[in-house]
């Protein structure tokens, strides 16, 4: 199926999934495609029926993000594999691995980003920049 | 009571492949486990930027020896739709034959695991035994035992001629009498129901809202089964979810066995309904879009999300395997157990860490 979506942003995200969850929906996985220098699109999957819902929230790389694992517990994983590969982070995480999930602890780059990114306050750095 | 931290994996004679499981403890009862991964991520998504999307097929089929081909499946529906292609018939059909021979070795290994991770060595041995023969057809219509490669965007590029069919469907009969011969003992033997039931339980309610997928799934009583989508020629074969619902190692292992058996009657279904015709349909142009593909592995759900811009790399692909899915259920099956069930249970996911760190 092509991917048809719905907006929703780092303030509306909790609330939108509590809903969708309430409607019945299973959780799926998340998404995370790097945009440009400075934005990613984050996917939110869900199945009811075999019918999908995916939700669409562009943001700024060093935006933290509200994690959906109070309402969907399952999320934490891949919230934790995007946070280790996109640099992104997550706020409020069921189980935070704080970029240790797939990375060593000295490792301070997000190796799926293509672009070089500037150093900011949520500690992105550049693609394969070494550690020391 | 004392509490206790123990590490389980990565390295354990029950697990294939390395996983790590921080287990706390009070005396021998589990009070929390936390799952670690990592010593063998490979980052093959981002191998999309550099090799064309054709060529991406090849690394997908390499994220899973066990189900190679239905990896590639999933990639190459996701792409037909995207690019507006319509399968030969003829091709749909040998999909299905080919990832059902791949459920049906699947299957037949983790039952041999699992009776490993409780000690019984015998039955371990005949699971694997009876998988030769699958692995023998594969070898023998694909080239490969393990990783096949018949998947091409457009269609399959192998084919099953009558001899070979004739073969398939002798072996399959044997097959199907050798692993009923297992039946009395995985079904009633005291051993088997010792370790298994009543250990990793999972209701229905948890199995949902874990988003657990596949055997796992459907052993809690979810009849969910991706192949009800209808892909390949699913929408034309005769089959209903295998349900059970204990929602325990047993139910699970219950779930598999029966799959075994649902398998073979789906290829003799695909066998007799397959038509004859061309095997793929030429290719133009580069896809363009976003598409999201699901197909029904041995482990559960696999999805894919393709994302491409019109050049021959595509821009993303993600795959979200069933093994990914079902690990949060360890975290809410072994709390309660005791630390000599923790084999058991966590086998009784099927986890593939190779498509878990793909």
């Amino acid at each position: 199926m092509i991917v048809s979506d719905i907006p929703v942003c780092p303030e509306n995200i909790v609330g939108e999934t509590a809903k969708i969850k309430v409607e019945g929906y299973r959780f799926v996985t998340l998404t995370c495609v790097e945009l440009d220098e400075t934005r990613v699109d984050v996917l939110y999957h869900f199945d009811r029926d075999y019918q999908m819902k995916h939700l669409r929230m562009t943001v700024l790389k060093d935006t933290p993000i509200p994690s959906i694992s109070p309402v969907y517990f399952a999320a934490f994983l891949v919230e934790n594999e995007i946070q280790d590969l996109f640099g992104i982070r997550f706020q409020g995480l069921a189980i935070d691995y704080d970029r240790t999930l797939y990375l060593a602890e000295d490792v301070k780059a997000a190796p799926f980003c293509k672009y070089v990114v500037l150093k900011t306050s949520a500690t992105l750095n550049t693609p394969g920049e070494n550690p020391s | 009571m004392t509490k206790t931290i123990i590490p389980f994996g990565p390295q354990h004679p029950v697990l294939p492949e390395p996983v790590h499981l921080q287990l706390t403890l009070q005396d021998e009862v589990i009070t929390e486990a936390i799952p670690a991964f990592g010593y063998v991520h490979r980052g093959l998504e981002k191998l999309a930027e550099i090799r064309d999307f054709q060529q991406m097929i090849y690394v997908v089929e390499r994220i899973c020896g066990i189900c190679s081909m239905i990896h590639a499946m999933c990639y190459c529906q996701g792409l037909e739709e995207m690019m507006g292609i319509d399968v030969p018939p003829r091709a749909r059909f040998l999909r299905v034959i080919w990832s059902e021979l791949h459920r049906i070795h699947s299957h037949l290994l983790w039952m041999g695991l699992f009776a490993d991770s409780f000690g019984f060595e015998s039955l371990f041995m005949q699971c694997w035994k009876i998988r030769e023969k699958i692995l023998d057809i594969d070898e023998a219509t694909t080239g490969n035992r393990v990783v096949i490669s018949v998947n091409v965007i457009g269609g399959v590029r192998k084919d099953l001629n009558a001899e070979q069919i004739h073969w398939i469907l002798s072996e399959l009969k044997d097959v199907e009498k050798e692993t009923l011969r297992l039946e009395t003992t995985i079904m009633t033997d005291y051993t088997v129901k010792k370790r298994t039931v009543g250990k990793g339980v999972l209701t229905r309610q948890q199995a949902y809202e874990l988003g657990l997928v596949g055997p796992v799934l459907r052993a809690s009583g979810i009849a969910q089964d991706s192949r009800m989508l209808g892909y390949a020629a699913f929408n034309e074969i005769d089959f209903a979810p295998v349900v059970e619902t204990d929602g325990d190692c047993y139910a699970r292992c219950k779930v598999r066995f029966r799959e075994i058996f649902q398998s073979i009657d789906l290829i003799r279904q695909a066998i007799a309904k397959m038509p004859d015709g061309e095997l793929a349909v030429k290719v133009k142009g580069r896809p363009e879009g976003e598409v999201v593909s699901r197909v029904e592995q041995p482990r559960g759900e696999v999805f894919y999300y393709i994302k491409a811009n019109g050049k021959k790399n595509l821009e993303r692909v993600r795959v979200r395997t069933p093994t990914f899915a079902n690990v949060p259920a360890l975290l809410a099956m072994l709390p309660g157990m005791w630390l000599s069930d923790v084999p058991v249970i966590v086998l009784s996911i099927d986890p593939c860490i190779s498509c878990t760190e793909r």
